[in-house]
């Protein structure tokens, strides 16, 4: 497969969140401001690429009824490894972050992956696809989160765009989530469309 | 390499093999962060005590205290001057009726009973809300719901709503009854206990 395409998929073509609607429960809960956004996607980024590389170089010695919860623990370590690792050196984003982080573990974008390519791809390809994935994903979060706190609150990654007054705060809670998000979704598929 | 076949022996093997891959490595991860994840802690503890309270020479040793209405305890860190002497207390507390539940606060007292500072330490409030607790309370230029010096000594803190002296944060009056519950509680603690504590310094003492 052309590694290039296979990386740059994740970005519109099949992106998890905005064209698989995969993971949306850590998205809407995560992007409250731009800065949150995007350090969850790179935190999901870092398991994904893991994850996907322990996967595919396991997947012949895992036999088939087994797999998912080899599966699911192969991802559960990475998680508790990135986790400890947050804790000890970036103290103050992983407590903003905080629930979120565990629960890395349960995202279907990382499992999803791990199932429908990692378990049938080489190791070099699955670590592309996890990369290219795992930056659409980060991308959209930063978007999605980008907005929300520039209607939100008038910032963006706490610079002060316009007074905080005029914000709409809906958009900071969880309807405005899925308000934004929806228009993200119908913009991208506007993009796919013209494309196709 | 072909595929294992899904004989028993073979899901028993793999699962044994990979959950023991796993759990060797995070204990290694874990021996390896532990210091530093240890330090990080502290380090946040003790900047947040020196920002609640007014200079202080050292930390005396610390100690927990049961608030007056028999609920958890709380941790009391007092400082001391250069003789010994505590000269204020910071208090980490908490209260449970946050909008998002558990709220943890770190609270400075002087010598008199003034609020000297506080900083809020974990909270699950709602973001451009409750959230607002830390900077809202400590605006100075609002006297209002500016809480930094005021005393407790003439009755608990409550907001306007409850026939208090102390502005709620807009919209979020539930996290700011929560904060001011918080700060209460803290009163309560040293209040009762002070001649406990200097007894239980004296005891040190000896």
């Amino acid at each position: 497969m052309n590694q290039w395409k296979n990386f740059t998929k994740g970005f519109l073509k099949e992106n998890p969140i905005l064209v698989l609607l995969l993971g949306n429960c850590p998205t809407l809960g995560t992007t409250g401001s731009a800065i949150n956004g995007l350090s969850m996607g790179l935190a999901t980024t870092f398991v994904l690429i893991f994850s996907n590389m322990a996967i595919s170089s396991i997947k012949n010695i895992v036999p088939d009824k087994v797999r998912i919860p080899a599966y699911v623990v192969v991802i559960a370590a990475f998680v508790s490894i990135l986790q400890m690792v947050m804790q000890a050196f970036v103290p103050e984003l992983y407590k903003s972050l905080g629930l979120f982080i565990p629960l890395i573990v349960v995202n279907c974008i990382v499992l999803g992956r791990a199932e429908a390519f990692a378990s049938k791809n080489n190791v070099f390809s699955s670590a592309i696809d996890g990369l290219g994935m795992g930056l659409g994903f980060a991308m959209a979060l930063l978007v999605l989160g980008s907005v929300r706190e520039l209607l939100g609150t008038g910032k963006i990654f706490n610079i002060a765009v316009y007074p905080e007054q005029y914000g709409m705060l809906a958009f900071v809670l969880a309807p405005g989530a899925f308000i934004a998000l929806g228009y993200i979704i119908a913009i991208v598929n506007k993009i796919n469309k013209k494309k196709a | 390499m072909a595929k294992l076949e899904s004989s028993f022996k073979n899901m028993v093997l793999s699962l044994l093999g990979i959950t023991f891959v796993a759990s060797a490595a995070l204990g290694l991860v874990n021996n390896a962060t532990k210091p530093a994840i240890e330090k990080a802690e502290i380090k946040q503890k003790s900047d947040a005590i020196s920002a609640v309270l007014p200079k202080f020479d050292k930390l005396g040793k610390e100690y927990q205290a049961m608030p007056k209405d028999g609920s958890e305890c709380v941790d009391v860190f007092p400082a001391l001057n250069a003789s010994g002497e505590v000269i204020a207390n910071a208090v980490k507390t908490y209260s449970y009726n946050g909008f998002g539940g558990y709220i943890e606060v770190m609270v400075g007292f002087d010598k008199e009973g003034n609020v000297s500072g506080y900083q809020v330490l974990k909270h699950a409030e709602t973001p451009g809300l409750g959230s607002k607790m830390g900077e809202w309370f400590s605006n100075e230029s609002k006297t209002k719901q500016y809480v930094i010096g005021r005393s407790l000594k003439d009755g608990q803190l409550k907001v306007a709503k409850d026939g208090g002296q102390i502005d709620a944060i807009t919209a979020a009056t539930i996290s700011s009854r929560a904060f001011l519950e918080s700060i209460n509680r803290a009163y309560s603690v040293l209040n009762d206990q002070f001649d406990g504590v200097t007894s239980a310094t004296k005891h040190e003492g000896e």
